[in-house]
């Protein structure tokens, strides 16, 4: 038996977690190094997983599969292709940045119960989340699948309310109960996702069963019943289930209009803990749509396809507008997410192979794009204990890296070239436009409404005389540095060299639009010849 | 050779690196760095220049290719870049210019606390200028368009503690983007229609697919032209290039006179063979460009600000450029000539206005200058030799350019060649008006000079060398670049290989054409001299007609969007706001509430009774996964 690299990726991480949360009450920084430590070896390891990737070899790779609960059909069963493997490394790599940018979010307050230890609770849930959403990608296996993307919930239930932010306008105890609501909001709407979901689930075990003998979970077997013609989902059937599967996903990813909930956890939790839901968790949304949508139901993914389209548009339009009219920082960038998740469906939608290849690096540079604008932003509101923009003004004058790098991780959610996210946006825009030329020109009106909400909120947050409560900001510390540098650098070698990841991811779409049969459309020339 | 064009890009950028990311440890030397970085650009076009010239007129296309940018199956994007005789000419107008400007800027910027990234910003944009005009495709031409709308941007909003510049800039680069919208629907419409995105696939296909294809190739020129008008700042999207003038005014030189917004012309040139293959599409650009030259020139008699005067200029020449290359073949190399000369003598007077504001403690309003020609006697003679460049006084540059681009308008031949060269025309007239007028305002007549702000008398005196050697050198350009351009037709033969050339058939002959002009501008230099040379010009603007209050608000184009789409954006947000909310939250809410039966119990949870929610969806999750398995086994 080989070495069972996925397994260990996740492993790391999950015994960081047991670990920290052992480190007694007193050794707050010694907590918050364990689980560094822990998240550096967990980059290791994804990091080893993709060398060892082969782009050209099978579909699925480093693969490990243990019956597990045999009545039933439950199988231990992981593997990765291009696509899964890219974001494993992506989410391992965002972990320590985020523990870096929120070293000191959860230092327990002076007057605090010696008993309560937040610090390693908070460091112990973020490792948490991050081996809950790399199960998630690592499963093939549609029932452990589902399992991963439930337990995920809970940790991030904790993670945003119990570290909310503490600057907030309404006081410590208006703070408290709309931290509560926010996490009580995120955890009902994913929660109703999963039940529908789960159904779906057991609905797909019970064709499988009847049809095969044997009901099965697992997404190799199925996929290759249904290669061998042994297995036909009934046309009514087949919808109703990708109907169950992709409502879970759509409130993950969030597709309008089920995306209420994001600006209130985003907005409520700490910078780090936004960064954590938009730039990790819910890529697992818009990864599952790709790994199990498309994959399990492809007849009834080219039925739902209009209408998701549409929806992936007016994500993208309205939570553009939405963001322009938002006061407060991180809610803006919420409503930015929510424009950015319809890119990502619409380029998965699209089914062409540079809306795909598009989607899939746009959740790669998203993550980090993301992650370098709603640090620094964290950064600013902890100095100014406000995060309402309205608070801001002159920053660039007292506080100029801030500034600057704010100034950049703005340029890249707006897609500038140069900076990774706009290699992946014009991938999802051509290769929409390539087969629906009207959403992609009104998808294309988006880089206007992102140009509004980015240098708007430069505008007033940087710009102008220095106005009260700025004058003595510091700029920049080394630990904030040292978050923020690596991930613009990251920013301009993949907009200017995407190469390492396309190649990767490249092959794994091929697969993906050969179980939907679909090809590209051809260059009308071409096609006239 | 090859190398030595991504030197070229390479040197600017690396500065810009340097600059932007060397800290405080730079301030003493950043300058210096910078400038000499541009030096070196500009050395590496000129050998360039040198090999192209040995070489045979259809031989002379350099390419390079560096890498594969983008890999996606169907969606090849290669970084390449080639340099032909167009791409040249523009190479060794930015890095020239581009160098004269560092010059001159290291004297205008000398007491900048922040001169380090002024020099940074200045080195970014050449870099970015150059791949837009070094790229062999279109899509790496996007990025170098973008990076000069992000320098731009920086720029513009250098002084950011000062307001109105911060909302310039964001301005600018707002309606750039409304632009791009053009430039990024024309590289899908190519890539769907040709596959390929590369000048080498494309051009060559444009005219067969015309046959084919005939919408399509006249909406990637409709596209193309929208691109033009947000970079070349040309009706319906020239609103942001007067507030650009918040920017430093060397800045306003290099960006926003020679090289940035002529991109736009730049563009259209390049893409001459779709434009050639769908008439509807050049009906639209000579229409852009005939309504832009009278829309800025009228704008420029109105202005008090000798910045935006000259900006208002900028935006009328540059229509006589566009209009020009919508004239085809006939044009194309009209148009580049006219943007080599104008980038020569705009640039001379916006240094010129740099000098007299620097000068002037930093005044700007022309009504508060008055009889410096005695005080700053080298930006005089500059700015003048500037001026009657512009106006097309015989013999210097401007009057060979602009006059071969109204005889072109009239040899487009029929009623549209006529409409077309009256309206050049009568803009050559409107430039003679208002050039004298800012000339005899600012040098002539009295003195107007009042204290500033903080009552500080200005005491005029001639700016430091740095600043007026780089005057006194585009002042020859302004002098002799026609003159040498047009000598047996050089600039013609130089440009045509890749523009393509026709005489076209003008009914109305070259001499008459030459006479016209001179009529008008004897009309234009007129009716100025009567108004601000004979007469003493008010210290405060009198009232004027009720052309002059709209040409002073921009023909009232700000004050339309301010209404149509600021307030109506801002009331479409706000709604949207509201009903995001109370709406879109409330019913997916309420849906998922009363589905589930659960809306008595979801008011309960809102007031904190979380875990028993959690716990009782355990449970009921439990229950259902137990019932179905069961079902299963019986």
């Amino acid at each position: 038996m080989s070495f069972p690299l996925l397994t260990v990726t996740a492993v790391v991480p999950a015994a960081g977690a047991v670990i920290t949360a052992a480190v007694p009450a007193a050794r707050k920084t010694a907590a918050k190094y364990t689980a560094l430590l822990f998240s550096l070896a967990t980059l290791v390891l994804a990091i080893v997983a993709l060398v060892r990737f082969d782009p050209d070899g099978d579909r699925y790779q480093l693969t490990e599969s243990h019956a597990w609960i045999k009545d039933f059909g439950l199988r231990y069963e992981l593997g990765v292709d291009g696509i899964a493997v890219t974001l494993i490394a992506l989410t391992a790599l965002l972990i320590p940045f985020v523990m870096l940018a929120g070293w000191h979010d959860a230092d327990p307050l002076e007057d605090t119960n010696r008993r309560w230890r937040p610090t390693q609770g908070f460091f112990a849930l973020i490792l948490l989340v991050e081996a809950m959403v790399v199960l998630s990608f690592e499963a093939t296996d549609v029932f452990l699948f589902y399992i991963f993307f439930e337990a995920m919930l809970i940790p991030m239930y904790f993670l945003i309310g119990g570290f909310g932010d503490r600057a907030h306008a309404g006081g410590e105890e208006e703070a408290a109960r709309q931290r509560s609501y926010a996490a009580v909001k995120f955890l009902l709407y994913n929660l109703a996702g999963g039940l529908i979901m789960l159904a779906a689930v057991i609905g797909l075990y019970t064709v499988t069963a009847d049809q095969l003998g044997t009901g099965t979970f697992s997404l190799q077997e199925i996929l290759a019943a249904r290669g061998a013609g042994k297995l036909d989902i009934a046309t009514d059937t087949e919808r109703w289930l990708f109907l169950g599967f992709f409502f879970a996903f759509a409130v993950k990813a969030p597709l309008w209009p089920l995306h209420t909930w994001l600006p209130n956890a985003m907005g409520e939790s700490t910078a780090p803990v936004a960064v954590l839901i938009t730039a990790v968790v819910d890529k697992v949304g818009t990864f599952a749509m790709l790994r199990f949508c498309l994959q399990l139901f492809p007849d009834a993914s080219k039925w739902a396809t209009p209408v998701i389209l549409v929806l992936a548009v007016i994500s993208i339009i309205y939570g553009a507008l939405l963001a322009v009219g938002q006061r407060d920082i991180k809610r803006l960038i919420a409503y930015a997410s929510v424009s950015h998740f319809g890119f990502i469906i619409l380029g998965i939608f699209a089914m062409t192979s540079q809306g795909q290849s598009g989607a899939t690096l746009y959740m790669v540079n998203h993550g980090i794009s993301t992650a370098a604008l709603m640090l620094v932003a964290g950064f600013l509101i902890t100095r100014r204990g406000s995060r309402l923009i309205a608070d801001f003004g002159g920053v660039q004058k007292v506080a100029p890296v801030l500034a600057g790098t704010f100034l950049i991780g703005g340029l890249a959610t707006l897609s500038l070239p140069g900076l990774a996210p706009f290699v992946s946006e014009f991938l999802v825009l051509v290769g929409t436009f390539s087969r629906y030329p009207v959403l992609g020109i009104i998808a294309t009106l988006g880089i206007v409404l992102a140009a509004l909400y980015v240098l708007v909120l430069y505008q007033r947050t940087m710009t102008g005389p220095v106005k009260a409560g700025i004058e003595g900001m510091a700029d920049l510390k080394a630990r904030e540095l040292l978050v923020v540098a690596p991930l613009i650098a990251l920013l301009l070698f993949l907009g200017v060299y995407p190469k390492p990841i396309t190649d990767i991811v490249n092959p794994s779409v091929h697969h993906t639009l050969s179980d939907v049969h679909k090809t590209d459309p051809k260059p009308a020339l071409e096609a006239k010849k | 050779m090859e190398t030595l064009i991504g030197l070229l890009v390479a040197a600017p950028l690396l500065g810009a690196g340097v600059l932007l990311t060397g800290g405080r440890r730079l301030d003493r030397t950043g300058h210096l760095l910078g400038t000499l970085l541009s030096l070196l650009s500009f050395v590496f076009g000129a050998v360039l220049f040198v090999n192209m010239l040995g070489k045979d007129a259809d031989q002379r296309a350099l390419h390079s290719h560096l890498f594969t940018w983008v890999p996606v199956d169907g969606f090849q994007a290669q970084v390449g870049f080639q340099l032909d005789q167009l791409s040249m000419t523009f190479v060794l107008l930015i890095t020239g210019v581009g160098t004269l400007i560092h010059v001159y800027s290291i004297g205008y910027m000398a007491h900048d606390e922040r001169r380090r990234r002024f020099f940074g910003y200045l080195n970014l944009f050449l870099a970015a200028m150059l791949l837009l005009v070094l790229a062999d495709n279109y899509f790496l031409l996007y990025a170098g368009w973008e990076g000069v709308g992000l320098a731009s941007y920086l720029l513009i909003g250098f002084w950011q503690h000062k307001p109105s510049a911060a909302t310039a800039a964001k301005k600018a680069f707002i309606v750039n983007r409304v632009g791009d919208i053009g430039l990024s629907v024309a590289i899908m419409l190519m890539f769907t229609t040709f596959g390929s995105f590369a000048f080498a696939d494309v051009l060559p296909k444009a005219q067969d697919a015309s046959a084919t294809q005939h919408a399509t190739v006249t909406g990637i020129g409709f596209m193309l032209l929208l691109a033009a008008c947000g970079k070349s700042a040309q009706v319906p999207l020239q609103s942001w290039l007067g507030d650009a003038m918040e920017g430093p005014t060397p800045v306003s030189a290099l960006i926003h006179a020679a090289t940035m917004v002529t991109a736009g012309v730049y563009l259209i040139t390049r893409s001459g063979a779709i434009f050639n293959a769908a008439p509807d599409a050049q009906t639209a650009v000579v229409t852009v460009g005939a309504v832009t030259l009278l829309f800025g020139a009228i704008v420029g008699c109105a202005k008090d600000d000798i910045k935006k005067a000259l900006a208002g200029s900028t935006m009328s020449q540059i229509g006589y450029m566009i209009m020009a290359a919508g004239l085809g073949p006939i044009g194309y190399v009209f148009a580049i000539m006219h943007l080599v000369t104008h980038g020569f003598f705009k640039a001379g007077l916006f240094l010129g206005a740099g000098s007299v504001m620097h000068g002037m403690n930093d005044e700007v309003d022309m009504r508060r200058y008055g009889g410096l020609r005695k005080y700053m006697p080298i930006t005089f003679i500059t700015f003048g030799l500037g001026y009657l460049a512009i106006i097309g006084f015989p013999g210097l540059s401007g009057f060979f350019s602009k006059d071969k681009i109204i005889e072109a308008a009239y040899a487009k031949g029929g009623t549209e060649g006529w409409i077309l060269g009256s309206a050049a025309l009568l803009g050559a007239a409107i430039t003679a008006f208002y050039m004298t007028r800012v000339m005899l305002m600012t040098f002539f007549g009295e003195k107007r000079w009042q204290p500033d702000a903080e009552g500080h008398e200005p005491h005029p005196h001639e700016s430091p060398s740095s600043m007026t050697i780089p005057m006194i050198i585009l002042a020859f350009g302004s002098v002799f670049a026609g003159a040498l351009f047009s000598l047996n037709s050089r600039f013609v033969h130089w440009l045509e290989p890749v523009t393509g050339h026709s005489e076209g058939d003008s009914p109305v002959s070259a001499g008459t054409v030459t006479a016209a002009t001179m009529v008008c501008l004897v009309i234009g230099v007129g009716i100025a001299w009567l108004m601000y040379g004979r007469r003493s010009v008010p210290a405060v603007a009198p009232r004027g007609s009720l052309l002059t209050r709209a040409a002073r608000r921009d023909l009232l184009q700000d004050d339309f969007n301010h209404v149509v789409l600021v307030r109506g954006g801002e009331h479409l947000t706000r709604t949207l706001v509201y009903l995001d909310h109370s709406l879109v939250d409330g019913v997916v809410n309420g849906t998922a509430a009363s589905v589930g039966g659960l809306s008595g119990r979801l008011r309960k949870l809102q007031n904190g009774y979380v875990r028993s929610y959690a716990v009782s969806m355990l449970g009921g999750t439990a229950v259902l996964v137990a019932a179905t398995l069961l079902m299963r086994a019986v």
